[in-house]
């Protein structure tokens, strides 16, 4: 029951990018096809997982034994940059193929603040690992499904007769307000 | 260039928020009313000017090739410092922004104006640069947080405008006002560029 409330709740609730504004840059700007949006879910679901259980590591086995907890952010984006860099290395000798799909949505994931959101957030919500670990496979899943319905919507968006000035990221921006209205239908249901 | 055009450029001309579309998600996600996306904006330009020096001072002892996480290394110093200061000093504005204090290290501004200027410039050049595009970034915050507050909760600065009235339009402090709401000043600022350009 209690996963079941973190699944409901990433993923619907308080929905990564539409209630709380993390990873908007690669929201805005792999979301033109949906194509592309698929690939960067599937990069985002892989990178978020792994740097959550690191990063979850990192703070109960070194920051708090050592009393140096004031050192998270600098050793978060560290221990995060790093663990991408070696995802592509790794990836391109192991699974080409997943490689050739993910591989140019990799190093724009160091500078989406999702994973380090999430991986910060695991902490302040005081988490077991496998809780933080359901909680970063929902939130990649609540990511997925606000990136491709979006997509979805811009897709069809560049063939309606919109006026000069709304066209492009002004129009992008009012439909993911729509987007977020209709999410708020969930609010409360956790 | 002239080192005014330096410092204007990020205004209008090359705003951070509504130009160029950096640094989104703090800018979305603090703006409920005007002092908190002025609290960030400020913050952000504390981390943009101290990383930029520090950048340009060091960019000949850096080798080229370890030099992105060399600069992560100088931001991420730069947020910590926001951060245990701002809550000690300003516990709650500390709490309002909550987790974006430090998501400031993944700040897409922060980072590429390290990279596309001070790695590049002198360190006069890269202290004026910082400042201008800082209260650019400070000025996008506190004018989205201002729309949102005044339709909000018809206040301002947390002054009411009409006595007595309080409860607003709610949409706007909430999410989905977020993202119209810029949608609309993105409008705003490319007409305003159009028009002193």
């Amino acid at each position: 029951m209690e996963y079941f409330a973190i699944v409901i709740g990433a993923i619907f609730v308080n929905n990564i990018v539409l209630a709380q504004f993390l990873g908007i840059c690669p929201y805005m700007g792999v979301s033109a096809k949906v194509s592309t949006s698929v690939g960067m879910s599937g990069a985002v679901l892989f990178v978020m997982t792994l740097a959550t259980i690191v990063t979850f590591l990192i703070y109960n086995y070194v920051l708090v034994p050592f009393n140096v907890t004031y050192l998270q952010t600098i050793s978060y984006i560290l221990v995060i940059s790093s663990l991408v860099q070696m995802v592509e290395i790794m990836l391109k000798k192991v699974s080409p193929e997943l490689y050739q799909a993910l591989g140019i949505f990799l190093p724009l994931i160091t500078t989406n603040c999702a994973i380090m959101g999430v991986a910060l957030l695991t902490v302040q919500n005081e988490f077991t690992l496998l809780q933080g670990v359901v909680f970063a496979i929902s939130h990649a899943a609540g990511f997925a499904l606000a990136i491709i319905l979006f997509a979805g919507i811009r897709e069809h968006m560049d063939l309606m007769d919109l006026p000069k000035a709304m066209r492009g990221a002004p129009a992008a921006l009012v439909v993911a307000g729509i987007l977020a209205l209709a999410f708020m239908g969930f609010a409360g249901l956790v | 260039m002239s080192q005014w055009k330096n410092f204007t450029k990020g205004l209008i001309k090359d705003n951070p928020v509504y130009i160029l579309l950096l640094g989104l998600c703090p800018a979305l996600g603090v703006t409920t009313s005007a002092f908190n996306g002025l609290g960030m904006g400020l913050a952000t330009t504390f981390v943009l000017l101290g990383s930029n020096i520090v950048v340009s001072l060091i960019k000949n002892l850096i080798p080229d090739k370890v030099r992105i996480p060399s600069f992560i290394v100088i931001i991420a110093s730069f947020v910590t410092i926001v951060q245990l200061t701002m809550e000690a000093y300003m516990p709650d504005l500390f709490d309002s922004l909550g987790l974006f204090i430090p998501l400031i290290v993944v700040n897409c501004l922060v980072m590429g104006r390290a990279e596309a200027f001070a790695s590049k410039k002198d360190t006069l050049s890269s202290m004026i640069d910082a400042l201008g595009m800082g209260l650019g970034f400070a000025l996008a915050l506190t004018m989205l947080g201002g729309l949102r507050e005044i339709l909000g909760a018809y206040s301002i600065f947390g002054i009411q405008l009409i006595p007595g009235v309080s409860d607003g339009m709610l949409v706007f402090v909430l999410a989905p006002g977020a993202f119209i709401g810029m949608g609309y000043l993105i409008i705003l600022f490319n007409y305003l560029k159009k028009k002193t350009a």
